[in-house]
């Protein structure tokens, strides 16, 4: 019989430390600063190794005449070319809708789009190669601008409308009206980690993929119908991201789909990274958004009615552009009453690459334009923005409905909002402010504090599902496997909290293992902030499944009844009786007790129909304030963020590091999203800001030097994992009061008269801009 | 022959392509996967590596760190090249890997190992750094998880009492070592395509032989033909050994910097005598490309957003120009005689610049605008130098600007509008800002458009103005380096 060894770590009688509710590091921390973090680049190569790269169009729009493949060939150490002729399934691999190739199919849908891919010995001939093909295009207007794609009702999906009331006679009745425009820009997600994937060819036509992808079921059920085989002959194998942020939802599959072809044809394993700047060509950025509104309210700046139209700039191809033109309406109040409402969104098909999900989800670019319209209802009537959004804000228990028709419960936002006005001191700092300003000629501070309500689930209802696989092994260690991905949000660390809060062990006796199709199927993408909600969940239960057959059995043995059974400090307690969880363990395997279980969650209570444009979307609204104090420099327009504060709510925090890591880290991508993060194409469609010289996300010295973040310690009181809330993106949209401080600065030359249009980036020129502009009408 | 020492192992390669990267030799050629490639272009980081050499001293070590990604194998040639896998010993973490895991410095962890690389130089070089050195060491070190607040408290505390780890334990024995590898290396030809001449005249020798061959300073620009653009190159003619153009030289009125020394080296000196300066060096690239780009490289590459030309123009600076036979002393405002073009022959190289030294009546001023405060290229440099009389009356008037035009370039019609005007009167600000708003064509690109460039080009002689006279208390910039 095998012997059952007990590792000195387990020891059964010591106490475990409280999983829950606590700083635990990052799971990989140690691994990750020594250099021992492997990430799909890293891995060890089979000896069979070729390396990919592609070839891309130099023309946004037209149809491909000709492709001459013969210098390609010829190069040095190149063995196989492909173009779409060459795929044997399905070339399109929407991931919602068609409209996505793998390679160019005749049409040439945008500038960068790849036309072919060439396989090389190295990974420089390769590319090397693949800049020799000969292609001839025959090109075709394109259309660049979302007022051009508006006007020819150029549309990837049907426009939607949330119509709640009378609009047009409430804006002809209201005491005031103001009408706005916002150009806001797109984002590119620069994960330090390009977009790579290793497949490798198993038996006869199965494969093995090595990803770094938000979504490995997704890859998996591309990268079959590429193929044209079935999805239990391809497994995905995903450990971790150098980060996501949205961009590996659906467009890593791209890549693992064209190295699977490559690796199939030739009989062997096949990488294709991505080099910086093509990464940052070929593949879609955050919406950009050109959103206008009408709000009128009344002489206390309340408001009565708001018309808003969302236009998404989406690309050349739907990818996910419903559902995130969807979260920018559902977004466009944040946390507001707006009265009588109509919203309608438009998802515009532009020449240029498809844009794609984005760390909030169409959300941001919704929610500042309910931002923006308290902004100019305060400068209208002369009162301090943070009155208007007070004003404004939701009631609870008032019964109150969004613009889409879901109640408003549990809303504590205006407590939040008054302790963080008190706390940092809003009003005592906006007199030092307007004192400061007075006696600075040049530099000119601006202040201002805004609210977060953003909805969490999938707003695609099937997607609120997640399953887990839970391992106990006979020395009581324990593996888990769940569908989410690791990309640095910390997942697998609060994973591996709630098993080994529910077994009542030790941290150190949790292994959570990489993602893999073959584990857990059918899973959704790590995205909608919701990897914890629905995988915790789901392990949660497989937990509780392999739990339960410990405490029959136990019970069954010390003859007692199984009620009030506590897994604690490494043991199992019933009643008077308790046993060490690696004696319970193997006992319970000597007796034949399966020690393993799949678990799975559905998300409760979500519906919205799009016929009516009425629903309860969300499961839950997470919350969060910020306060931000800026300076702006009115020579140049250069500014900095000097000090901002945040309450943000996560319920129950299950670890407050890592969720005042999403928060810090949301925050600031958030900023580099409205300030210095400028995306540029040429008159051609290619884009222009292409790498990190011309692309300036965030640098270390544009961390305020003042940075509060406090949590809002109240538990979820939906039935969320151990009631928390989730954290991933609600954060980021914490950042619009950086755009809003900006303006407030700007505001201060015109003794706060003016509302300062400033589009999105706020870049130093347009913040210059908006100086010389503002400097303008008061001498007017 | 490139001899170093990778971590604890002596290599010698007698063989390698002449464009290897040393990021291409840790991960393609050694498999050794910590150091990341995150752009490939010296931008983000992620393959932050630690240089030490032997101080003058010759009892220690310096340590500094480069970009991986766009260094090659000249850049480690003779050094001890560390890389993250080394930090930790079998007791545990490097403090500065420790202080990183436990103040929650690394999310998805993929820039880590290169921030590790540049708080492990910080280490070494400051005690008890203030949070302004953090951010300037740090500057380089691209995270897009963060927000960067636990990796500046991580390097605080690591930073604030720092003990002594296993490379000053072993210091002694890799001075040694780097010595033995020294020694080895002045009985060796240059055999490979990546040249590596030690004096002026083998350098001569080595231009003679391949006239085709670019001369290859920090490598900083001409990496990123090799990464970005793929093109290869058989021979390649480094200065990085070249003694003559190493050296400093201070005297009663000028200094003579040689055109080999870093930007990180350089900045050392001038700031002793330009002050002024700080701004636009603390903006300048970022501190691993500083410690790897050279003064001369930085001129010779007749950039128009190279942000030394208008500092040396609006200075006075002169060019020595030599071709190992001949030298020649050129004038800066003169030199650039075109896009990316000088008047260098083809057979010369930059051997040093000289730079006056400021009289006691100057007034100097650089000023740096970009998108983003660190590690950003300018969309606009103006450098002003003014030397006002007794009285009160400008007496010379020196500009500089980076930006505007195709090449670096000044601006002659403000250096003689306003000379014998009074420093004090408020019209020349409106004078100075007429001149310069009309006195250049710029161009619209990715970085600015052209309005803005001339819109600020003129803001910032107002700036300029206003930050000189005496009475003036406000502030006139929102981050003062100063």
């Amino acid at each position: 019989m095998r012997k059952l060894n007990t590792p000195a770590k387990l020891a059964d009688t010591t106490q475990a430390k409280t999983a829950l509710n606590r700083v635990n590091k990052h799971e990989s921390a140690d691994r990750q600063v020594s250099g021992n973090a492997r990430y799909v680049d890293d891995m060890p190569e089979p000896s069979s190794i070729a390396h990919a790269a592609v070839g891309t169009s130099e023309v946004a729009r037209g149809t491909i005449s000709q492709v001459i493949l013969d210098a390609v060939l010829a190069s040095p150490g190149v063995i196989d070319v492909i173009t779409s002729k060459d795929i044997p399934g399905h070339i399109d691999i929407g991931p919602v809708f068609e409209g996505d190739p793998v390679l160019a199919d005749g049409e040439i849908k945008f500038y960068g789009q790849a036309i072919f891919a060439v396989l090389a010995d190295t990974v420089s001939n390769a590319r090397r190669a693949a800049k020799l093909a000969e292609v001839t295009i025959s090109p075709l207007e394109p259309v660049f601008k979302v007022s051009d794609a508006l006007a020819l009702e150029r549309f990837v999906r049907p426009s939607h409308r949330m119509l709640q009331g009378e609009v047009d006679s409430a804006l002809q009745n209201a005491e005031q009206v103001v009408n706005g425009h916002l150009n806001i820009g797109g984002q590119e997600h620069m994960y330090l980690e390009g977009q790579v994937s290793m497949a490798i060819p198993e038996e006869e036509d199965r494969m093995t993929i090595y990803t770094s992808s938000q979504h490995p079921s997704e890859v998996q059920k591309l990268v079959a119908e590429v193929l044209d085989i079935k999805l239990h002959h391809v497994c995905v194998d995903m450990r971790r991201m150098g980060g996501g942020f949205g961009g590996k939802e659906t467009q890593a599959a791209q890549w693992a789909c064209l190295a699977a072809v490559l690796a199939h044809r030739n009989k062997r394993a096949v990488k294709l990274r991505l080099p910086r700047q093509q990464d940052m060509a070929v593949t879609g950025k955050r919406h950009p958004f050109e959103n206008k509104y009408s709000v009128g309210f009344g002489a206390d700046g309340k408001v009565t009615a708001a018309k808003i139209e969302i236009n998404g700039d989406c690309g050349h191809s739907p990818d996910l552009s419903e559902a995130i033109v969807d979260r920018a309406m559902f977004h466009a109040d944040n946390s507001y009453h707006l009265g009588e409402t109509d919203i309608i969104g438009h998802r515009l098909k532009t020449d240029f690459v498809s844009h794609t999900a984005y760390r909030g989800f169409g959300g941001p670019q919704g929610m500042i334009m309910g931002e923006a319209m308290m902004d100019a209802i305060a400068r209208r009537l002369g009162e301090d923005p943070l009155t208007i959004r007070k004003r404004n804000l939701y009631q609870d228990n008032k019964n109150q409905l969004t613009p889409y028709g879901m109640p408003i419960e549990d809303f504590f936002l205006p407590d939040m909002l008054e302790k963080l006005e008190q706390d940092c001191a809003y009003w005592q700092r906006r007199d030092q402010i307007k004192t400061f300003n007075q006696t600075s000629p040049i530099i000119k501070k601006g202040l201002a504090l805004t609210p977060v309500k953003f909805g969490i689930s999938f707003t695609a209802k099937h997607l609120n599902q997640a399953g887990a696989l839970v391992h106990v092994y006979t020395d009581g260690s324990i593996q888990v496997n769940h569908g989410g991905t690791e990309m640095g949000q910390g997942l697998h660390t609060k994973i591996g909290q709630i098993a080994a809060q529910e077994f009542g062990v030790d941290l150190e006796a949790i292994e959570v293992t990489s993602t893999r199709t073959d584990k857990v199927p059918n899973t959704s993408p790590t995205a909608a902030s919701s990897g914890t909600d629905l995988n915790g969940k789901a392990v949660q239960n497989a937990c509780i499944t392999i739990k339960q057959r410990l405490i029959e059995y136990f019970a069954e043995t010390t003859q007692q009844s199984p009620e009030n059974a506590v897994f604690i400090d490494n043991k199992l307690v019933l009643g008077k009786q308790e046993i060490g969880f690696v004696e319970l363990v193997q006992q319970a395997y000597m007796a034949r007790i399966s020690l393993s279980s799949t678990g799975y969650y559905r998300t409760p209570k979500i519906f919205y129909d799009r016929e009516t444009g009425k629903g309860r979307p969300f499961f839950y609204f997470a919350f969060g304030v910020a306060c931000s104090e800026v300076s702006i420099d009115t020579l140049t327009g250069e500014y900095s963020v000097d000090r901002v504060d945040i309450l943000h709510d996560v319920g129950k925090s299950i670890n407050p590091a890592i969720d005042i890591g999403q928060i810090e880290g949301g925050f600031i991508q958030g900023m580099g999203w409205l300030t210095t993060e400028e995306l540029k194409w040429n008159d051609q469609g290619k884009l222009i800001s292409e790498n990190m010289a011309t692309y300036k996300i965030p640098a270390i010295g544009d961390t305020p030097p003042i940075f509060n973040v406090g949590l809002y310690d109240r538990p979820n009181s939906e039935d969320s994992i151990y009631h928390s809330k989730a954290v991933g993106e609600p954060p980021f949209m914490l950042a619009i009061s950086v755009w809003c401080a900006l303006k407030d600065a700007i505001s201060s030359l015109s003794d706060y008269t003016i509302d300062p249009e400033l589009h999105t980036p706020a870049t130093p020129e347009r913040v210059l801009n908006a100086v010389t502009a503002v400097k303008k009408d008061v001498t007017l | 022959m490139i001899r170093f020492l990778l971590n604890k192992d002596i290599v010698e390669l007698p063989d390698y392509p002449t464009d290897l990267t040393v990021l291409q030799y840790l991960r393609e050629y050694r498999k050794t996967t910590g150091t990341k490639e995150g752009c490939a272009a010296g931008d983000c980081g992620a393959c932050t590596v630690v240089v030490a050499t032997v101080a003058p001293d010759g009892n220690n070590l310096h340590y500094k760190t480069i970009n991986a990604c766009i260094a090659l194998l000249s850049s480690i040639n003779g050094k001890q090249l560390i890389t993250v896998e080394y930090l930790a010993t079998e007791q545990g973490l490097h403090p500065v890997q420790q202080a990183m895991a436990d103040f929650h410095g690394s999310q998805c962890g993929f820039c880590t190992p290169g921030f590790v690389m540049s708080l492990f130089s910080l280490y070494h070089n400051q005690v008890n750094p203030s949070r302004e050195d953090i951010l300037h060491a740090l500057s380089g070190n691209l995270c897009r998880c963060t927000g960067y607040r636990p990796i500046i408290d991580a390097a605080l505390f690591a930073c604030e009492k720092p003990k002594k780890d296993r490379f000053d334990q072993l210091a002694q024995q890799t001075i040694e070592t780097l010595n033995s590898l020294a020694e080895k290396q002045k009985a060796d030809l240059a055999t490979s395509g990546l040249m590596l001449p030690k004096d002026r005249e083998s350098l001569r020798l080595c231009i003679e032989m391949h006239p085709e061959a670019p001369l290859l300073a920090g490598g900083t620009d001409l990496s990123l033909e090799i990464t970005q653009k793929l093109k290869s190159f058989e021979h390649i003619i480094s200065l990085f050994e070249v003694s003559e153009l190493k050296q400093i030289e201070i005297y009663a009125d000028y200094i003579q910097i040689g055109a080999a020394v870093s930007l990180s080296e350089m900045s050392g000196t001038l700031l002793q005598y330009f002050p002024q300066l700080k701004d636009v060096f603390y903006r300048f690239a970022s501190l691993p490309i500083r410690n790897q780009a050279t003064l001369g490289g930085n001129v010779a590459n007749a950039s128009p957003i190279g942000d030394m030309p208008p500092v040396l123009m609006a200075l006075g600076a002169s060019v020595i120009a030599d071709n190992g036979i001949n030298e020649r002393t050129l004038p800066l405002r003169d030199f650039f005689t075109g896009y990316r073009s000088t008047q260098l022959a083809d057979d010369e190289w930059i051997s040093k610049i000289e730079i006056p030294l400021l009289t006691k009546h100057a007034k100097l001023a650089a000023y740096k605008i970009s998108k983003r405060m660190e590690d950003d290229i300018s969309a606009v440099c103006a450098v002003f130098k003014v030397e006002v009389s007794d009285e009160g009356l400008i007496t010379k008037l020196a500009t500089g600007f980076g930006g505007v035009a195709a090449t670096p370039i000044n601006c002659p019609a403000l250096e003689t509008a306003l000379v014998g005007k009074n420093w004090q009167d408020k019209a020349i600000v409106e004078i100075g800002k007429e001149i310069l708003l009309n006195a250049f064509t710029p161009i619209d690109d990715v970085r600015a458009s052209a309005q803005y460039r001339k819109t600020v080009l003129s803001n910032l002689w107002e700036r300029f103005w206003l930050e000189q006279q005496q009475e003036v208390i406000f502030k006139t910039r929102v981050i003062d380096h100063a």
